[in-house]
């Protein structure tokens, strides 16, 4: 299993082929309360830095962009009814989606856990 | 998820805002100072506790400023002031509040405000106001540009002003300052409050009972504490007072009212007493008393989005065919509606409460109802 970041703070679980995507605590701390999260359809084709779906807190809404390139295999429809999860648990229940990984070889331009925590080092 | 853009220009800072620090507020820039978005609990949490118990806002950052005739006569400074607002200021009561706009010659509002008709021994003929931060300047220099001989402006940095507002304001503020319990909605009066002298008023920007209390910069952190000292009492940032306000159906300026904008479209009629409509005499009078008589193309009103989906300021509004009538000019998530509410201006003809329409949110049109504002109900003290 491995866990992948964007310096766009989300993260990608990789069991498999198929990687589970959300975003990190990092981003849900900055984000604050989260009311809703629009999520892609079952099926969709998503190119890497695509636009994959929508959270919005009490402020704004913010971009979830795609880690990498794959196909939306699942969601996590329990975000519709409670969009809190994100804070409560970014990295457990409160994933997005679930992708299946066209090309492994793309989690390379990603950042490890070390490298995720010494980048958010760097922009604090 | 893109990274919020950082000015270099350097913050002002209010007099209480190591206290924020303190508190481990998130700092943000506003309106050129840096002010607090939110605390460590967080904006839903903050919104909720103000509609519960009492919230206390640092709104420092407004401009205070005094307006004085030198003959020290009321009917001077009402005069004054009246030549630039479409409030009725003369029939102000000694320490009474209004709520009024800066208006251009063509009817837009230049900025809204706050009129008091000082009250204390030795201010007659003062008028305290309170402006915009994000507009002081310029209003600064408006009013200034346009005050008849012997009215000056006295501009106030040296003030702190903090808001207390929910349910428990009232009972906090008794156990301080007793003289401050039988005080009406919009009227203000001159307190102490454990030795700091206070100028306050029983009004807000929450919809809920309340009041604004001015003091000394250099006393603020003390009265701040004090206040907070009150288990009731928690600090509340700008993310749930625009959240507050939204639901409560109160103007934002630059955002739901603005120099296209007259008080008649954005439904602030109730702030231009009868005098006033019928005799006119302040800026853009003839659009103000045409919209009056004619009905205005356009109106303010509230907009309650289907489903869960925000629809923020700057969606489009359609027919449910698609027809464009207008725009969202504020809107988000409102926690005590729980679920997204909205405002913006629409034609006329699609302005009564219950006609649909579609908010147009990251191109998908979403299905809405108009709807009656506040969406949080009023509960000032009447």
């Amino acid at each position: 299993m491995t866990t992948r970041y964007t310096k766009d703070h989300e993260y990608i679980r990789l069991e498999g082929d198929t990687g589970t995507v959300g975003i990190s605590d990092y981003a849900q701390s900055q984000l604050g309360d989260v009311v809703y999260v629009e999520l892609p359809g079952v099926g969709k084709s998503l190119a890497k830095g695509a636009e994959a779906a929508v959270v919005e807190s009490v402020k704004a809404a913010s971009e979830v962009y795609a880690p990498v390139s794959g196909e939306v295999v699942e969601v996590n429809s329990d975000l519709e009814s409670s969009p809190g999860t994100v804070n409560e648990d970014p990295a457990g229940r409160g994933w997005f989606m679930k992708i299946r990984v066209k090309d492994e070889g793309e989690l390379n331009d990603l950042m490890t856990e070390e490298q995720y925590q010494e980048f958010l080092k760097s922009i604090s | 998820m893109a990274e919020p853009a950082h000015s270099d220009e350097p913050l002002l800072q209010t007099p209480l805002h190591a206290e924020h620090v303190a508190l481990g507020a998130r700092m943000v820039p506003f309106a050129g100072y840096d002010m607090p978005v939110q605390y460590p609990t967080g904006i839903l949490t903050e919104h909720n506790w103000t509609r519960e118990h009492a919230g206390l806002f640092d709104v420092s950052h407004m401009g205070q400023a005094f307006l004085v005739a030198e003959d020290k006569s009321h009917e001077t400074a009402a005069r004054a002031l009246e030549a630039l607002i479409p409030a009725d200021v003369l029939n102000l009561k000694p320490n009474q509040q209004r709520y009024s706009q800066l208006l251009a010659d063509d009817g837009g509002i230049l900025d809204d405000l706050m009129v008091t008709r000082l009250g204390a021994p030795g201010h007659e003929g003062w008028l305290y106001l309170v402006v915009n931060a994000s507009m002081k300047e310029a209003d600064y220099a408006h009013i200034q540009a346009r005050l008849p001989e012997g009215v000056t402006l006295q501009r106030k940095d040296g003030l702190a002003l903090m808001a207390l507002q929910g349910p428990s304001a009232a009972g906090v503020l008794a156990k301080l300052a007793p003289e401050t319990a039988d005080l009406a909605f919009m009227m203000s009066a001159d307190v102490q409050i454990d030795g700091t002298w206070c100028h306050l008023s029983r009004s807000g920007y929450t919809g809920e009972d309340g009041f604004e209390i001015s003091c000394k910069a250099e006393d603020a952190a003390k009265l701040w504490n004090k206040l907070l000292a009150d288990p009731e009492v928690k600090p509340i940032g700008l993310g749930a007072r625009d959240s507050l306000r939204l639901e409560a159906g109160l103007c934002l300026y630059g955002h739901d009212i603005d120099t296209t904008t007259s008080p008649i479209e954005a439904g602030l009629i109730w702030s231009i007493q009868k005098r006033r409509r019928e005799e006119g005499c302040f800026p853009g009078a003839e659009r103000v008393q045409r919209e009056i008589k004619e009905g205005p193309a356009r109106v303010r009103v509230g907009i309650r989005p289907e489903g869960r989906a925000p629809a923020r300021e700057g969606a489009v509004i359609t027919t449910p065919d698609g027809r464009e009538v207008g725009i969202v000019t504020s809107g988000g998530f409102g926690p005590t509606v729980n679920g997204p509410v909205a405002m913006g201006y629409v034609a006329k003809d699609v302005s009564a409460v219950g006609t649909d329409l579609h908010l147009v949110v990251r191109g998908k049109p979403i299905p809405a109802k108009v709807a009656a504002m506040p969406f949080a109900p009023h509960r000032y003290k009447r």
